[in-house]
């Protein structure tokens, strides 16, 4: 909105600004090109890089393309699937639930906190606002203790490991959707606040002098008002929860658990003695980050939107 | 889930049963007993109290999260007060603040503060100075601009994980960009991640690549809210550009620089990632180890859980030194 009514604003210079301006206009044209450099060129080292064979590899500049067809091979592309597949699946299963449950509980929590008015709701909606912000190390060693020691889901459920589909490690799978979810509920909460905060009161107060009940206002009028919310959340927390790794270190352990996360087998990907396998690293990182890039791509407005808030 | 519907459905069942009950039982009593009257009205005016007919909404989802976050953290202030180091279970009967007392003989406690203060200051004030030039190099009349802001936020959308392997790249000694960028001037080649000296401000750079973009999107919707008469009012008075910017649009952009710093702060305390990332675990090259780092290396590496808590401790009192104080000031201009 507000970008759409400044365009039209400036879009009427007066003639002695476009003449003045258009010398200026070169420079800043350079500039914002000049940065695309900066913020592309780490990416497209990597990308030139997975697709090189060592011969190419130490003969061309990091940043270009292989001079050859010979010196081209997708042969790390291929190794870092095979590594990464197993858990590229176990990221999808533990962040797509908990990407939901999220928005969920964050709608709902923002609805009772901020559409309903009661004393001593700001003290709550403090402790909410607050959780975004407590750094996830102050939390790990008890989080590791409630799940390895306390809670061991994967033992209390065993009478479900002989079903089909089922597998032991996804207990370790559902501790990571608990997890994500009750560390995304702050920031989804603030979130929807942020836009029912804009809701218009009266709507509200006179659906509620009609005699309908608080669940009825939540279904009738709010929900449906903030699919777009939703749209954003699930964008925003879905690159949040994809992309997050100490949660996988701790709950999960070690690389080579069943339940490994993409992150965690990415950050240990192509290291031996020798040294790093840079070629099959870049590969991997392109393969962990495809799904947020393809988020990002595709709906970029609304990932904008929601770092914004 | 499904469990909680059906309790939220029964809930609700019950309540509207009762508060029919009620109204039928109210008529009947008030003519009989006023007492019992009084006490029941009470108890329905409680069920009908907002805070009772919203608890379904909140309270679910506050107890989830406060169990995660508050009680763990409460825990973890437990467990920093043992001797826990990593066989049976805690001792919570014996308490002392020794690890506290460890932490100031701990040459390693000092560098790691020391690095995670240099790192939050320095990758907060360069990312806003980043983020707003960017913002008003974009925030004009000009074409493509959304292209341009998409490109620059682009690394914002990549974990840490993801983009420690590129700048690990970038930063290599042989084949690094840097390296062969400086090498045009007659510099280099530095070791970046191997030097101590160097070690923490490559680090930084590689960190203000991944979140300008994201400082860069808060001042833009700041820039884009300011009215646009006060640009034409500032032109008309013949200000010049740079004294319109300084005068008239900094001073308004303060609120955005406030909410970013602290997120900013927030990132780089979760830096953890990335240097676990770029150094293959949680043993960083001298120079770049963070509370952050040390932390995880106490507790999962070492097995002192109770000294790694406390110092989880340390980091948690930092970020609340930050959080507090803006937390408080949202409340007090109403924006909480």
């Amino acid at each position: 909105m507000s970008e759409q009514s400044v365009t039209t604003e400036q879009a009427t210079p007066t003639e002695h600004e476009t003449s003045e301006i258009s010398i200026g206009q070169i420079g800043l044209y350079a500039t914002l090109i000049g940065l695309i450099g900066f913020y592309l060129i780490p990416i497209e080292s990597g990308l030139v890089t997975s697709i090189k064979t060592s011969t190419a590899l130490q003969e061309t500049f990091p940043f270009l393309p292989p001079f050859s067809a010979s010196g081209i091979t997708f042969e790390k592309w291929q190794v870092a699937f095979d590594y990464l597949a197993p858990g590229m699946v176990n990221s999808m299963l533990f962040t797509i639930p908990s990407t939901i449950l999220c928005a969920i509980f964050g709608s709902m929590a923002a609805y009772g906190l901020t559409l309903v008015n009661w004393r001593g709701q700001i003290a709550v909606l403090a402790l909410f606002i607050a959780g975004i912000f407590v750094p996830y190390q102050a939390v790990i060693v008890p989080l590791f203790q409630f799940w390895s020691q306390y809670m061991q889901l994967g033992a209390r459920l065993s009478f479900l490991w002989g079903l089909p589909l089922l597998e032991p490690h996804y207990a370790t799978i559902l501790e990571l959707i608990i997890t994500h979810t009750a560390y995304g509920i702050p920031i989804v909460t603030l979130l929807f606040r942020s836009q029912y905060k804009t809701m218009s009161d009266e709507m509200i107060e006179a659906a509620r002098l009609d005699g309908a009940s608080v669940w009825r206002v939540y279904r009738r009028i709010v929900l449906p008002l903030s699919i777009p919310m939703f749209a954003v959340v699930f964008i925003f927390q879905f690159t949040q929860i994809w992309n997050e790794f100490l949660f996988s270190l701790t709950i999960i352990g070690s690389v080579n658990d069943p339940a490994a996360s993409a992150t965690l087998i990415l950050s240990g990907l192509g290291q031996s003695l020798e040294g790093t396998d840079y070629p099959l690293r870049m590969a991997g990182a392109f393969i962990t980050a495809l799904p947020t890039l393809l988020v990002y791509v595709l709906f970029a407005d609304k990932f904008a939107e929601g770092v914004q808030t | 889930m499904k469990r909680f519907l059906e309790l939220l459905r029964s809930v609700r069942r019950n309540r509207s049963e009762s508060r029919e009950s009620e109204r039928a039982g109210c008529e009947r009593r008030v003519r009989t007993d006023g007492g019992t009257t009084e006490k029941r009205s009470t108890l329905r005016r409680w069920l009908d109290s907002d805070i009772v007919q919203s608890s379904p909404f909140w309270l679910p989802p506050f107890l989830l999260m406060g169990f995660f976050v508050y009680a763990a953290i409460g825990w973890n202030l437990l467990l920093s007060l043992t001797e826990y180091s990593g066989f049976g279970d805690p001792d919570y009967s014996n308490l002392s603040l020794q690890n506290y007392w460890a932490m100031l003989d701990d040459p390693g406690m000092w560098a790691a503060t020391r690095n995670t203060l240099v790192l939050l200051v320095g990758f907060t004030v360069v990312c806003l100075i980043v983020g707003l030039l960017l913002a008003l190099l974009l925030d004009r009349e000009i074409r493509f601009s959304r292209s341009f802001r998409t490109i620059y936020l682009l690394p914002f959308a990549l974990s840490f994980i993801v983009t420690a392997q590129f700048w690990r790249w970038m930063y290599n000694v042989q084949n690094g960009i840097v390296n062969q960028f400086i090498g045009l001037f007659g510099l280099g080649p530095y070791n970046w991640l191997g030097s101590p000296r160097l070690v923490l401000g490559s680090v930084i750079f590689a960190l203000v690549w991944q979140f300008s973009g994201y400082t860069m999107i808060i001042y833009l919707a700041a820039l884009r809210s300011i009215p646009n008469d006060q640009y034409e009012a500032a032109r008309v008075d013949g200000a010049s550009t740079l004294r319109m910017y300084w005068r008239v649009i900094v001073p308004q952009l303060r609120p955005a620089t406030v909410s970013a710093s602290v997120v900013l702060v927030l990132f780089a305390l979760k830096a953890f990632d990335f240097l676990y990332a770029t150094f293959d675990g949680y043993r960083p090259r001298r120079g770049a180890d963070i509370l952050a780092t040390k932390m995880v290396r106490e507790s999962f590496g070492r097995s002192e859980w109770a000294y790694g808590s406390s110092i989880a401790l340390m980091l948690f009192a930092l970020s609340l030194a930050v959080i507090a104080p803006y937390l408080y000031n949202q409340y007090k201009r109403g924006n909480l």
